[in-house]
């Protein structure tokens, strides 16, 4: 496969797992926002910084915009083409990807995304005129879907359906990471203790994020507390959002690229070393580590992996630092 | 729901005397049992679909929706065998002609030796490529693609328009437009239907790798090298691709290395390459040897090519064959290198370069189709008589600035075919362009890109001027006709 290809099927898992992901975000923070938590409505404490941060947006929503607000925030994170995080821009970039290897995808997989591009406009402005963002976000969660369920249904077990899982997978990892970390380290403030009514509620939104609110009671079968959500979203291989599970998912691609290709390259060395490290780990080592050092650390690891799939893979040549357009397009935030 | 025949104009439905062709009998039945609100919801479905599946068109320059889908018109156009069998020897004649005429000006230029082209067209055309002398290409094979665009007047009078021999477009829309009709109307494409044209990108394959270079051993490796994304036919370059399963290279993918072979990067390491069926005007093709700040093409690839380490379809400056001022000496090349009379006629065409036919064409503007001599795609020519007075004049200024540059030739009365219209189906002008393509043996499916001019009356059926396409069906043999 070319590795411009592969490049382009890499940032299209990558583009729509962060759409999803945004969707996601943006959900539960109207959520937050509109229920009596105690938290001011807008500004720094408020759920809509925390939700600007957690998409990674800060640089580009505090040069417009001076202060945190519910209006600003949804049209920074959902509508604006201009910042190229948000959901519109992310099903755009998908798509652009998508259309370059148009014919490595399935028509199934291309349509669904194609459909998810072409209906956005229409759908946002019912949503605008309706005042109803939460069914443009359920549609663009459902659409989402689609789009993945389409892949796993009718592409064939390959390098092209591999590459294009391995951005799904490292985006997801990420974007749970930062999630978390918004959570434990920027929204809870000052004024309301760990343990707090307010607390319980972010929690409780958070993993409604994840879509492991029952999941929770179902493992744990205790109310919810800090230091078990941190067990269920770092290291529980089984809650398909999970870090660990995101990490074991991105390990078993990168094996089955090795297998086909009969050649190892560090970026298996890397995740085969990450996976290992997560099997040993407790959720007290990561309280004892910090969480949000642990956190951090998960994200610049993510990006280490990033960078040797890339080396390995994406680009090659005699000149290996040969500037690819394609690889420059993409935004790595 | 059918209009009176139209006669100003070779009807291909109705013929001279106002019946039904035999080739058009399937048509015509099928348009009189099928109500006008069955087409149109075929019609629309059949925009739906290409717009979800993707086959756009960007137009340059048009403002607005940057995708556009050419509009897809769902009555075939017909073609009788016999007229078929007719059109594929003269095709065969005139590209044969014109692949040795390139051969030639790259060579011994016998052609202009004998004063039958003059010198002046040749050496001093800007798609002249001095890099091309004395190079010899595998089965002397120069437009392996070519595109020739053809009309018809009357029952046994074609005409061709142009000759397409360096990137022509437009057979993935041939090719969607059969599976959209059997889509649509499966009965109707069904027994004793047109002649099967979905061979085509096997035959294409089958030519590029018989272009190969000599040295090449065992199965070449052939690839499309497109522009990329945001040229007008990427659909069509990644259509072609997937369908000969190759890959679709740009110029970023591949590389040239210090023996001068060509490779692609892939996941797996280099790959070497031994065709290109580029997609790239020569120009762009080698910033080493052609425009220096192209950032589409590889540098070295004519490196590779001269060293007779690439086959390269098509080959580099082919532009000197088809262009309109050379268009004018094709029937006489045919003369020249095949010793037989050409079985296609060429349009009557004035080169304004000559003071006596510039002079003409500046009486009778009002009359005339007047074409820049390096222009395509419709742009920047004037159609005399659907103009208002002063575009003649202003194009008449233009003229005398620089007669060099345009030629000028008789509006010719376009065939019609029927065609489903807002209120109903009525008559339209189209033209036709078959592929020819030429390797080890030369083939031609049957058929070709019909376009029509939508609007009533006009004569422009260019896609960037608002034309549509329309499936195009050449019958076999027993179906009549």
């Amino acid at each position: 496969m070319l590795s411009r290809t592969a490049d382009n099927l890499f940032w299209l898992g990558r583009y729509a797992e962060r759409a999803e992901n945004t969707a996601r975000l943006v959900d539960v923070t109207l959520r937050l926002a509109s229920a009596p938590s105690g938290q001011p409505a807008e500004g720094e404490g408020s759920a809509w910084h925390s939700a600007i941060v957690s998409a990674g947006c800060e640089e580009t929503y505090y040069a417009r915009y001076n202060t945190a607000v519910a209006q600003a925030a949804i049209v920074h994170l959902v509508f604006d083409r201009e910042n190229p995080s948000s959901i519109v821009s992310c099903i755009d970039a998908a798509r652009r990807n998508a259309r370059i290897v148009r014919t490595a995808v399935t028509s199934v997989l291309w349509e669904a995304l194609n459909t998810l591009w072409l209906e956005f406009d229409r759908r946002a402005a019912e949503a605008v005129a309706h005042n109803d963002i939460a069914a443009l976000l359920d549609w663009i969660t459902t659409s989402s879907m689609t789009i993945r369920g389409a892949a796993v249904e009718t592409m064939l077990r390959g390098d092209a359906y591999w590459f294009l899982q391995l951005g799904t997978y490292i985006e997801r990892g990420d974007n749970s990471a930062r999630i978390l970390d918004v959570k434990y380290h920027v929204l809870l403030p000052d004024h309301a203790p760990v343990g707090s009514a307010v607390d319980y509620f972010q929690w409780a939104a958070l993993l409604r994020a994840l879509s492991a609110a029952r999941t929770y009671g179902y493992v744990f079968k205790r109310p919810i507390e800090a230091r078990y959500v941190a067990e269920l979203v770092i290291l529980h291989p089984e809650m398909p959002r999970s870090l660990a599970a995101c990490l074991g998912q991105a390990q078993r691609y990168l094996a089955d690229l090795e297998g086909a290709y009969g050649r190892r390259h560090a970026c298996q060395e890397l995740a085969d070393a990450r996976v290992q490290r997560f099997a040993e780990l407790t959720v007290d080592d990561v309280f004892a580590f910090g969480m949000h050092e642990f956190l951090t650390e998960y994200v610049d690891r993510n990006n280490a992996l990033t960078k040797a799939i890339n080396e390995a893979y994406l680009v090659y040549g005699p000149e290996d630092v040969v500037a690819q357009p394609a690889a420059q397009m993409q935004e790595q935030r | 729901m059918v209009d009176a025949p139209l006669r100003v104009f070779f009807n291909e439905m109705y013929g001279q005397d106002g019946t039904v062709r035999p080739s058009y009998r399937r048509i015509a039945d099928w348009l009189a049992a099928t109500p006008p609100d069955v087409v149109e919801l075929k019609r629309q479905e059949a925009e739906f679909l290409f717009r979800r599946i993707g086959i756009t068109f960007a137009v340059y320059g048009a403002g607005g929706d940057p995708e556009r889908i050419i509009p897809f018109d769902i009555v075939p156009r017909v073609i009788a065998a016999d007229e078929w069998a007719l059109l594929t020897r003269g095709l065969e004649q005139r590209v044969a002609a014109l692949n040795a005429f390139l051969h030639d000006v790259y060579h011994d230029a016998e052609i202009i030796r004998a004063g039958v082209v003059p010198a002046a067209h040749v050496r001093t055309n800007p798609s002249f490529r001095e890099v091309m002398v004395g190079v010899d290409l595998p089965h002397l094979v120069y437009s392996a693609i070519a595109g020739i665009d053809v009309v018809r007047t009357g029952p046994h009078d074609f005409y061709v328009l142009e000759d397409n021999l360096r990137t022509p477009s437009g057979v993935s829309y041939m090719l969607e437009n059969r599976e959209m009709m059997m889509r649509l109307f499966p009965e109707l494409c069904g027994q004793n239907g047109p002649l099967p044209i979905d061979h085509y990108p096997d035959a294409l394959l089958g030519t590029l790798q018989s272009l190969a270079p000599v040295r090449c051993k065992g199965e070449p490796t052939v690839a499309v090298l497109t522009p990329g994304l945001f040229n007008s036919a990427y659909f069509e370059h990644a259509y072609l691709a997937d369908r000969m399963g190759v890959e679709l290279v740009e110029g970023v993918d591949l590389f040239v290395d210090d023996d001068d072979v060509v490779f692609m990067r892939t996941t797996e390491g280099a790959k070497r390459i031994d065709v290109l069926y580029r997609r790239i005007d020569d120009d762009y093709l080698d910033p080493e040897v052609f425009n220096a700040d192209s950032i589409l093409g590889v540098p070295g690839l004519v490196r590779a090519y001269l060293a007779g380490n690439l086959g390269l379809a098509n080959a580099i400056g082919t532009g000197v064959a088809d262009d309109k001022a050379t268009y004018i000496h094709v029937p006489q090349m045919i003369e020249f290198y095949l010793g037989e009379r050409p079985i296609l006629n060429n349009v009557r065409t004035h080169d304004c370069s000559n003071p006596e036919a510039l002079a003409y064409v500046l009486d009778h503007i009002g009359e005339l189709v007047v074409k820049e001599v390096q222009g395509s795609g419709g742009y920047g020519m004037l159609i005399g008589p659907a103009a208002t007075k002063a575009e003649c004049a202003a194009f008449a200024a233009k003229l005398k600035a620089d007669p060099d540059g345009y030629i000028a030739q008789p509006t010719l009365a376009l065939s019609a075919s029927p065609t489903f219209v807002a209120d109903g189906v009525a008559p339209r002008h189209i033209d036709l362009r078959p592929f020819v393509l030429s390797g080890e043996s030369v083939t031609i499916v049957p058929g070709g890109l019909t376009r029509v001019a939508l609007p009533e009356g006009s004569l422009v059926v260019n896609s960037s001027q608002g034309g549509g396409t329309k499936d195009t069906w050449v019958m076999p043999p027993a179906a009549g006709g």
